[in-house]
């Protein structure tokens, strides 16, 4: 069964929002039964682009009613424009999380919400290839548009994760080629972009001092714990680390030299690309 | 009210062969292959149970049982063992509603270079049998077929395809896991060589299963190791689990005797079926209503979702199951509801209830009384359907995006 949260199971249980608005503004559907889940949204705007009244009509597992109720919680009361911004992830995070593989429920409650802005703004929404992008899964009726936007906003790296999020990929699986292609393209566009600020600002002392012990307590600190042992910052002096072991990690399996690695390839990745890790009292 | 009418997915070990069973975890927990007499002793326990289960599948000799330790387990040996010795065959036949254990073995073969047939089901998940006839030829080296499908209850014609293949000299394996306990099974009446069962679908604890295999039958095994089992099924008997399904499948023998029996759990299965379809017009059977096991009905509600009714019956106390595809992870609705053809509109929401002896009149009344609020709560969610005027709502119903 799934690993839902109390706030999923309180939002399928109590549904806020269910039902239809006679004088809406903007309804949208998207999704359909023959995929297993589909959504109905109602809007209502005001004159000042205020969302003043949103309702659904869900057809879906437990998650997709609540991913429904979860979004129409959300943009009540903000403005269009605020609500643009909301993504899936958003949604996900209102829920407490959701499983991976129920990601796609909230994938299509931001996918309801852009086509009803898009519709109320006037803009075309019906489905040229131009608008809406080129279908890749045909099995869910998944464009590369969506794709696209899922993997750059989710930060995802594999087919399955694409399936999990916008269910492209999960019947006959004849799509996956194409999503493979789509993914190495968005993450060579996204190596492209992360290659372009690299007139990055050299850091301040500070700055640097700040980022070396936000990384050593958020990120390395918890990792060592796993294992029984700890990581002091003993000194700092430019790009050079000095650190002290405690507990076990003195004979653990990431002493020395992996512990050196695995120290400098996180400061490196998190702070500047040429950081020195030094055990204090070692050099 | 807690109510459990999952009984497909496992069941409840019957109190009598807990009982059974637990001796073999404390005072005789010797190994039957010892010399010494506190293991061997143990050893004249396996022989029992494993006449008790000849008894029970109608087997002429107790060693043409052979405990292994799941139901996917004894299908994979019935399967693999019988291709590893007629090594010159390439082809297998199949049904398109199988048990995942024999899907998912056939699809690695066919990557292997097999060929598989697909037996098609009709709409009431009835086999196609002279589709199955003439797909037999000389290239066949089994054909392995299920008793009784585990999502609709429907019972395949096993005596038919058993008559068939033995005048055509071809190994036939029954997957016979769903029809223990529910239906007497004679190995001798069905003409099969192989026919696989698994203990906790009957009462016995999870972690047993028994492949029949009857003498003469060339099967080469899948592990290698020790002596037990005849070599068949080598490793160190799971004493406890062979003892329990023993003595569960003497009780199940008992169980399908008694007259009037199977046909109570019937009655109430179908008072339960009568009943919901009743209630709602947008629900359906999904399966035959007659050639079926006594304990399954497996119900399509139109415009909503199998998850979320499920859900919903749990946090009423009742646990069921269902085909839609995100109650099991997969997307789609399962394998066996779209080779029916069922319905898009239901095929998401299809819950199967399936009972066990243990099952009571006043837990199936307690079903049929929460039934309505969730159904008419999901409907009321659905856009599909127009709670003010009781009828579908005019959505487009295939739009995609
Ligand atoms: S086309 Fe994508 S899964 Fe079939």
């Amino acid at each position: 069964m799934w690993n839902y949260t109390d706030k999923v199971k309180e939002l399928y249980t109590n549904p806020r929002n269910v039902g239809s608005i006679s004088d809406a503004d903007v309804v949208v559907e998207v999704g359909s039964i023959v995929c297993g889940d589909a959504l109905k949204l109602y809007l209502k705007i005001d004159a000042n682009d205020v969302i003043t009244d949103a309702k659904f009509e869900t057809f879906g597992c437990g998650s997709a009613i609540a991913s429904s109720s979860a979004l129409t919680e959300m943009i009540k009361g903000r403005t269009v424009e605020e609500a643009r911004k909301i993504t899936n992830r958003d949604i996900a995070d209102f829920l407490g999380g959701l499983p991976e593989e129920k990601m796609h429920c909230s994938v299509m409650g931001n996918e309801a919400l852009d086509k009803a802005i898009a519709k109320w703004r006037g803009e075309d929404i019906s489905h040229s290839e131009d608008t809406d992008g080129e279908i890749i899964c045909h099995c869910f009726g998944v464009t590369d548009k969506l794709i696209r936007k899922v993997i750059s906003e989710n930060k995802l790296k594999t087919v399955e994760d694409v399936t999990n999020y916008t269910k492209a990929g999960g019947a006959c699986g004849s799509c996956i080629p194409r999503i493979e292609d789509i993914i190495s393209d968005e993450l060579k566009k996204f190596a492209e972009s992360a290659d372009r600020p690299a007139e990055k600002k050299p850091l301040t002392n500070i700055k640097r001092l700040q980022l070396v012990e936000d990384t050593i307590a958020n990120v390395i600190r918890p990792e060592l714990q796993k294992d029984g042992g700890n990581i002091d910052l003993v000194d700092i002096d430019g790009k050079k680390v000095y650190v002290a072991l405690r507990g076990s990690c003195a004979n653990c399996r990431l002493s020395d030299l992996t512990l050196k690695n695995f120290v400098e390839d996180k400061l490196r990745e998190f702070v500047e690309d040429d950081m020195l890790v030094f055990e204090a009292g070692r050099d | 009210m807690q109510v459990y009418l999952d009984n497909n997915a496992t069941t409840m070990v019957d109190p009598e062969v807990l009982e059974a069973i637990l001796p073999f975890f404390t005072g005789r927990y010797g190994n039957p292959s010892s010399i010494h007499s506190f293991g061997g002793s143990v050893g004249s326990e396996i022989q029992k149970a494993r006449e008790r289960v000849a008894g029970f599948l109608g087997a002429d000799h107790d060693y043409e049982i052979v405990f292994t330790g799941t139901g996917t387990e004894s299908d994979n040996l019935a399967i693999s063992g019988t291709i590893a010795y007629y090594t010159n065959k390439k082809h297998i036949i199949t049904s398109r509603v199988e048990h995942p254990a024999v899907v998912a073995l056939c699809n690695k073969l066919e990557r292997d270079g097999y060929r598989i047939t697909h037996v098609p089901v009709d709409r009431n998940g009835t086999l196609d049998l002279e589709y199955l006839m003439d797909s037999v030829d000389d290239d066949t080296a089994i054909v392995s077929i299920m008793y009784a499908n585990n999502e609709t209850g429907v019972i395949f014609p096993v005596e038919k395809i058993g008559a068939f293949l033995r005048e055509r000299g071809v190994p036939f394996h029954v997957d016979a896991v769903q029809a223990a306990g529910k239906v007497p099974i004679d190995v001798n009446r069905i003409n099969c060589d192989l026919l696989s069962i698994s203990g906790h679908k009957f009462h016995a604890p999870k972690g047993v299963g028994v492949l029949y295999v009857r003498r003469g039958t060339r099967i080469r095994p899948i592990l290698y190791g020790g002596h037990q089992e005849k070599g068949r099924r080598p490793g160190t008997e799971n004493v406890p689990g062979i003892v329990g399904i023993g003595k569960a499948a003497e009780m199940a023998a008992a169980h399908l005797s008694r007259p009037g029996e199977m046909k109570k759990m019937a009655s109430m299965r179908d008072r339960l079926e009568k009943t919901v379809l009743g209630m709602f017009k947008n629900s359906m059977l999904n399966g035959s209503a007659e050639n079926r096991v006594p304990n399954t009905t497996n119900i399509g509600f139109e415009f909503i979702e199998g998850e979320a009714i499920l859900l919903y019956l749990d946090q009423a106390g009742v646990s069921a199951s269902s085909g839609s595809a995100c109650s099991s992870g997969s997307l789609e609705p399962s394998h066996v509801l779209r080779a029916m053809g069922v319905p898009f509109t239901s095929a998401h929401g299809s819950i199967r209830f399936s009972l066990s002896r243990f099952t009571t009149g006043e837990e199936i009344d307690y079903v049929i009384s929460v039934i309505p609020g969730i159904v008419n709560r999901l409907l009321e969610i659905s856009p599909y359907w127009d709670s003010a005027k009781q009828e579908p709502a005019p959505v487009n119903l295939q739009a995609k995006t």
